[in-house]
């Protein structure tokens, strides 16, 4: 692999770019492998990533149905944070977020990680309680986070309404080393990694079913043909429900579709990511002066990736409301994703029925911020057949025990 | 020089000249106008720079399409950044500046970028910034936003409202021109409801600007007609300036009419958002002209073929004196033709075709244009404005034959449909290779609930482009059979052009503009494809093509094109990008409509609301409610309020307003079964007459709400909930009885707000109500845990001795529309007693001092009522009830639960609110163990020290323990776990 830099894009320009080579290669799938995983989603790719680098597992596919992030890992609204209210959460998220840190380095690929700063408005007393007990966690937890007032939210967010008239702000939940990242970038940075390490990502293949014998998975059937394996990691998102049903087994997962939307560009006015949950919507500022915008998800299950529109008009009701400027800026672009929601919100990062299989999934509405720390965990958990302590807690066999790892306590917008 | 004509325009009225300003300088148009036509009759040509190199950008299209000739118009609560100023009609006393440039337009700093362009290829931004790792956030960044973003950023309120509406018909035909007429024309006849909208102000799309003849007449005669004999018909409405923003499942149609932009302030909604439900839709939106890809394609005074002879035909303005031609198809020499007729001059028509045939063409030579096939433009020269081509052979790599001097260039790449509307929602397309690009493919339309084509699409839409095969078309989509006859001369072939010449050398594509807007040229299609990011999405990605605010009009086609053949795959390989609603962007304000301000979320006020305000509450919102928090007295800080509140209710008597309280009656033979179905414990041997509380959970165990239930009559209950829940818990009944109990004979009604309910609270109480006298409220009439209607003070009432306080207490409900008038009784009744009505803190404090749980501070939804000791309220006997078999899973009816229990700090401060107990060590992710935390924390004014309740690992077993709890600093307090009821443990209070 050839490292970026700015000398190398500048000898390149010398020669009109003509030197640059491929960011991944597109190979044929083998007949087998060490390692296949199903879906190169960020959570995919960077699964693969992680038993590299850290397992030298090399021998590796990621089999992709459509394109590359293709995903929700390339439709989300990119906000990284990690003040989640409980252990197992906050650790995950915290290890993913510190991992973002570092990311354009550990990659040669500048994902944009942008540490600029998350508040959450506390619009309630009840919110405010609720944030406050966050803030006490996350201390304990090792998660930076503090408790800013109404004037010091004024002062990070100018263009904000913070007085009114229906929840005026009574403060906020600031975890200043949380942000943004460039959704593309994450994928293609992994998979440019991936693929220098010499795995196969194969694009355009879908799995159709997963072979097994003895309780075992032994290779999965594509539309590229059979593909053996020794182990199989499922990380598919939306479709994990699907892809397990393959496989012969089920998943306490819902499938649901989440939109957002992006405003036409506008010059710098916002330089920190805005979440507020009693009016249920949330907004930043990409790098081309788009407003970012998400709401909710709809009430039913469903796989068209269109949404219900009333969601986009009741979200933009309650950002105008929170930010009365951007009445007249208008939507662009604007989109929905299926998501894979568990019954309490929080992901499976489990082993499987069948003994060389794995499953990741269940990131819901906001697993985009944990992809490097998800991916860490399940890299651990394929390559010793057993989780660390990131992965434990996420066993889907909690939902039996009634163990939840429930954040719906600390967020209604789970982003 | 770009200006306007002595004679012709058919849109513009020379009789109403209108005043605007463009950078501050005065211009003037006349009604009719866009405002790019205006800018371009007053030789303002330079309109703005673009995204990344901050290139100068010109007006290039006449409609949606265009990518450059974006403005902030207005001022203050009426600013807007983005305004495209082609479909921005003209008003008087307009004002607009141009975006992104500093210093001024015309001498700008960010063309640096420009001079840096080799530098800077697609995604240039991934390969670098990335050492070292802070710069990314404090140097690049903020310098990357500055220079990006496009219109400077409102800063005010919007000073318009906007309106919503809904419409339901048989046909919606988006599209006004002569296909979306006669579809209507058709349908209408025919009876059908149709709704006919067209995104413009005019009638007639691109037909009367083409010279087209239908029927004999000329096209805009026939469509004044059109529009004459759909005005008469009843079953036809009609809407101007109303574009189809997007389509949805099941026939959903969002349409955007901009009602008043071109006469703000007078008073009317500016913009009024249509959600349509539609049975069926016919997209007659037309097509899009492509531009040609040659080297300096995107140098202001290069235009669209078709627009300029727009400006021509609709607004009499000329974009240039001597204007080059430059196509692959006979369309083009329309505009030759109209340019030389207005006595302009046209000095060549290069025609990428190696031969040209045609009526068109031979036309052109017959006016004595000089028309060179198989020729292509090597270069277009200039920096703010044209000032010549150079030519040369198609075929080749680029060698200049010849430099002709000129100020404008029409281009022409054939013309795509606008299928938008179609793709939406799922409908397919075809690669028609013959015209060069995508149409919809009518064996694979969106699909309606039925099976049937959702969408279907009429006249150029289509793919078809001449006049007589739109109206065939446009008449056969809406059912009809006999199509109006148009005559016109005969069309060539087109020949699909890409790339311009042929053989263009790297530093001839470097100049080659795809999305003008984003700065995407054929050297960045062809650098994402080497690099890998060959599917089209990745393309579109990488190097933004098609992302800018036009969303790809123009580009997407000619990229997919280059894209394709970098690849070496046929274009229909690649396949296109997912059309994403809106058409064109719609304003937030229109999608937010009328709920702003107070309305935005419409305020439940109680019977007694307006009184709170008179007596100066502070209120906090609960729900859609809004509450009395305390009522502080002037000089009273909100502590001392409620202090003051509490203590006059605990050795007095308060009053608080409860009518927020969930009441849900409960009714039917099966009610009761019901109940024990949806409480934990049993309510359906409740006797008539008589109160219990009672707590619900979900289905996975963990408690969700709590009240108490009142039995009516045999086959009667009331519920009551929390005031949050009331709308959740019935929405809940509800469920469970439409999806899983349907055959039981329930009914629920929530009478919430049917009811006033006043709580008449401590040790005079009862004395307040005798005062007021009526119905016999004393310990015997009217025991603890019963009801009974009567009458008071000569209202209507039933009165409930129920308490959450631990003081003796009533709650009293009334018929809402007596709530006021009873509590202004209650009011008078109690003044002698030193009587103070309380709020929800208050209440909280009250509750809190009694060891009472609140859900939502208790419980968070991961609380069992075990964890909450209060097992005594589940029963043992019952078969089954909600969450019963969740709670027997092993994590829930582990003895190691944190269970609740009171807290208090050893030196009586209050602990803080969110407060955690930690324990020894770390768990394996190194974060610290914990033990505990407080769910409620408050002063107490009874007991003048803090208080607290919270749920501890050993719960009660640990009464006595201190333990360590956290403060927001990091540092800890002493805190005694102790019995969670720390006021008259006994219960006599409230018994009396
Ligand atoms: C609108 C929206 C906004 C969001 N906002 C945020 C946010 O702000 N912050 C945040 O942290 N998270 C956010 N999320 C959530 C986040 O996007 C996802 O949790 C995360 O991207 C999931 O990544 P993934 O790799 O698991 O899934 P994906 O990226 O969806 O990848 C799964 C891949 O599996 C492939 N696949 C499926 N079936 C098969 C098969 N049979 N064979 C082969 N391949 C298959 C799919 O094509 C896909 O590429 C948002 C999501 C949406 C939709």
């Amino acid at each position: 692999m050839k490292r970026y830099s700015v000398f190398a894009i500048a000898r390149e320009a010398l020669r009109y770019h003509q030197g640059w080579e491929k960011a991944w290669a597109s190979p044929a799938p083998k007949s087998s492998y060490d390692v296949v995983i199903v879906g190169a989603g960020g959570h995919g790719l960077a699964t693969a990533y992680y038993l590299g680098k850290n397992f030298g597992i090399t021998n590796v596919a990621i089999i992709e149905k459509g394109w590359l992030g293709g995903g929700n890992t390339g439709r989300n609204t990119t906000i990284i944070r990690s003040n989640y209210l409980q252990d197992p959460s906050a650790a995950i998220y915290e290890k993913a977020r510190s991992l973002y840190e570092d990311l354009s380095q550990d990659l040669n690929y500048n994902v944009m990680f942008s540490p600029r700063g998350l508040l959450m408005l506390a619009q309630t007393h009840h919110e405010v309680r609720g944030y406050l007990r966050t803030v006490h966690a996350n201390n304990l937890q090792g998660v930076t986070t503090e408790w800013i007032g109404p004037e010091k939210v004024k002062e990070l967010v100018p263009i904000m309404n913070i007085d009114g008239p229906r929840y005026p702000v009574l403060g906020a939940l600031y975890q200043a080393r949380g942000g943004t990242a460039r959704h593309d970038a994450v994928a293609w940075g992994y998979a440019r990694a991936c693929s220098a390490m010499g795995m196969d990502i194969i694009q355009q293949c879908e799995v159709t079913g997963v072979r097994s014998a003895n309780g075992v998975v032994t290779g999965v059937d594509t539309t590229k043909g059979y593909i053996g394996t020794k182990k199989l990691g499922i990380v598919v998102a939306g479709h994990s429900g699907q892809v397990a049903d393959m496989a012969g087994f089920r998943l306490p997962v819902e499938s649901l579709a989440l939109q957002a939307l992006v405003s036409e560009p506008i010059k710098p006015c916002m330089d920190v990511v805005v979440m507020a949950n009693t009016v249920h919507g949330y907004m930043s500022q990409s790098d081309k002066g788009e407003m970012v915008i998400g709401g909710g998800t709809d009430g039913f299950n469903n796989f068209t990736q269109r949404g219900s529109f009333q969601h986009i008009e009741e979200t933009l009701r309650a950002l105008i409301e929170t930010f009365p400027m951007i009445s007249r800026l208008k939507m662009l672009r604007q989109w929905g994703g299926i998501v894979d929601m568990t019954g309490d919100r929080s992901p499976i990062i489990s082993k499987t029925p069948l003994g060389n299989c794995f499953i990741n999934c269940g990131w819901g509405t906001g697993g985009f911020k944990a992809i490097p720390g998800s991916g860490w965990a399940m890299a651990e958990l394929v390559a010793k057949g057993e989780p660390g302590p990131l992965a434990e807690e996420f066993n889907m066999y909690r939902f039996r025990e009634g163990r939840f790892i429930d954040e719906s306590v600390a967020a209604g917008v789970a982003h | 020089m770009s200006t306007r004509l002595a004679k012709g325009g058919r849109l513009i009225d020379r009789a109403a000249p209108q005043d605007f300003t463009f950078n501050g300088k005065r211009l003037r148009g006349f009604k009719g106008d866009t405002l790019a036509a205006a800018l371009l009759a007053n030789d303002q040509m330079l309109v703005g720079r673009s995204f990344k190199y901050h290139r100068p950008r010109g007006i290039v299209a006449s409609g949606a399409e265009e990518p450059n000739a974006l403005v902030n118009m207005g001022e203050g609560g009426r600013f807007e950044p983005n305004q495209r100023t082609t479909t921005t009609e003209l008003f008087d006393g307009l004002t607009c500046t141009s975006q992104n440039h500093f210093p001024s337009l015309e001498f700008d700093i960010g063309v640096l970028n420009n001079y840096a362009a080799r530098f800077l290829p697609a995604g240039f931004y991934y390969k670098t910034f990335i050492h070292p790792r802070a710069a990314w956030k404090h140097v690049f960044e903020p310098i990357i936003r500055q220079s990006a973003g496009l219109g400077k950023v409102p800063k005010d309120r919007d000073a318009d409202r906007y309106e919503q509406a809904y419409a339901f018909c048989d046909l919606l035909i988006t599209g006004g021109g002569i296909a979306g007429l006669q579809a209507a024309l058709t349908a209408g006849k025919a009876g059908k409801r149709v709704w006919l909208m067209e995104q413009t102000a005019h009638w007639g799309g691109r037909a009367p600007v083409d010279g087209v003849e239908i029927d004999g007449t000329p096209a805009e005669a026939w469509v004044k007609n059109a529009v004459q004999a759909l005005e008469a018909m009843e079953n036809v409405t009609m809407r101007l300036r109303c574009m189809a923003a997007g389509s949805y499942d099941h026939g959903y149609v969002l349409a955007d009419e901009k009602v008043a932009d071109h006469t703000p302030g007078d008073g009317r909604p500016r913009h009024r958002l249509w959600r349509i439900r539609a049975g069926q839709i016919i997209a007659a939106t037309g097509a899009i002209e492509r531009p040609l890809s040659f080297a300096g394609n995107d140098i202001p005074g290069v235009m669209l073929a078709a627009a300029m002879r727009d400006y021509l035909v609709n607004w009499a303005v000329a974009p240039g004196d001597r204007t080059v031609v430059v196509t692959n198809n006979d369309d083009a020499y329309r505009t030759a033709i109209a340019l030389k007729e207005a006595g302009l001059e046209v000095p060549v028509i290069l025609d990428a075709r190696a031969t040209v045939t045609g009526d068109l063409p031979a036309k052109a030579r017959a006016l004595g244009i000089r028309v060179e096939a198989g020729k292509a433009i090597a270069k277009v020269k200039g920096g703010k404005r044209v000032t010549s081509v150079a030519i040369c052979a198609q075929a080749g790599q680029g060698a200049v034959l010849e430099e002709i001097a000129c100020d404008a260039v029409a281009m022409s790449g054939g013309w795509s449909p606008v299928v938008h509307l179609w793709s939406h929602c799922g409908g397919k397309l075809n690669w028609d290779a013959a015209q060069a690009h995508f149409a919809p493919d009518p064996a694979r339309p969106p699909l309606n609930h039925d099976g049937s084509a959702l969408v279907v699409t009429a006249g150029a839409a289509s793919g078809v482009l001449l006049a007589g095969d739109v109206l065939a078309n446009a008449t056969a989509a809406a059912g009809g059979d006999v199509a109006p006859v148009a005559s016109g001369p005969v069309e060539a072939a087109m020949e699909p052009v890409w790339v311009m010449p042929q053989g263009a050398t790297i530093d001839l594509r470097m100049k080659m503009w795809l999305d003008y807007q984003n700065d995407v040229k054929v050297s960045d299609v062809q650098l994402a494809a080497r690099e890998g990011y060959s599917s089209v999405e990745h393309t579109k990605r990488y190097t933004t093509l098609g992302m800018a605010t036009d969303q790809g009009k123009l580009s997407n086609i000619n990229g997919l094109a280059v894209l394709a053949d970098s690849l070496s795959s046929p274009i229909p390989q690649v396949g296109t990008t997912t059309f994403r609603p809106p058409y064109t962007p719609v304003t937030f304000g229109a999608l937010a409509g009328e709920a702003r301000g107070d309305i935005f979320q419409p305020l439940r006020q109680t019977p007694i609301h307006a009184w709170h305000e008179a007596h100066n509450a502070y209120f906090e919102p609960v729900g859609l409610w809004r509450r009395p928090y305390c009522y502080p007295r002037p000089g009273e800080t909100h502590e001392q309020a409620v202090h003051r509140e509490v203590v006059n209710t605990r050795t007095n008597v308060g009053l608080l307003d409860a009518s927020t309280l969930g009441k849900i009656i409960v009714k039917g033979p099966d009610a009761g079964k019901f109940l024990d179905m949806l409480y934990t414990n049993v309510m359906s041997n409740l006797g008539i007459g008589k109160c219990r509380y009672g707590l619900m959970c979900s289905e996975q165990g963990f408690l969700s709400d709590d009240g108490v239930v009142a039995r009516i009559d045999e086959d009667t209950w009331l519920c009551h909930t929390t005031s949050g829940g009331a709308d959740r818990i019935h929405a809940w009944m509800e469920d469970w009885l439409q999806c899983e109990w349907w055959d039981w004979q329930v009914y629920t009604a929530n009478v919430t707000e049917q009811f006033a309910q006043i709580a008449v609270v401590g040790p005079n109480a009862r004395k307040v109500l005798e005062k007021l006298g009526g119905m016999d409220v004393s310990k015997e009439a009217l025991p603890f845990m019963q009801w009974a209607d009567g009458e008071m003070g000569g209202f209507r009432v039933r009165a409930y001795r129920i308490s959450f306080s631990g003081e003796l207490s009533y709650e009293i409900a009334v018929p809402a529309s007596e709530g006021r008038a009873f509590w202004d009784a209650l009011v008078t009744a109690g003044a002698e007693f030193g009587m103070m009505p309380y709020g929800t803190e208050g209440l909280h404090v009250l509750r809190a001092e009694k060891g009472f749980i609140m859900i939502g501070d208790e419980t968070d939804g991961t609380v069992i009522p075990q964890d909450l000791n209060l097992g005594w309220a589940i029963s043992k006997k019952k078969a089954d009830y909600l969450g019963k078999r969740g709670q027997e899973r092993p994590f829930l009816a582990s003895p190691d639960r944190w269970k609740l229990v009171g807290l208090e700090t050893l030196d009586g401060s209050v602990i803080p609110d969110g407060s955690i107990a930690p324990a020894p060590g770390t768990n394996a992710n190194g974060q610290r163990n914990t033990q505990g935390r407080v769910t409620s924390t408050y002063y107490s004014p009874t007991l003048k020290r803090g208080i607290a309740m919270g749920l501890v690992k050993g719960g009660l077993s640990r009464v006595g323990e201190t333990i360590e709890m956290t403060r927001l600093d990091g540092s800890t307090l002493q805190v005694k776990i102790v019995d969670p009821v720390f006021y008259d443990k006994e219960g006599e209070k409230q018994n009396v």
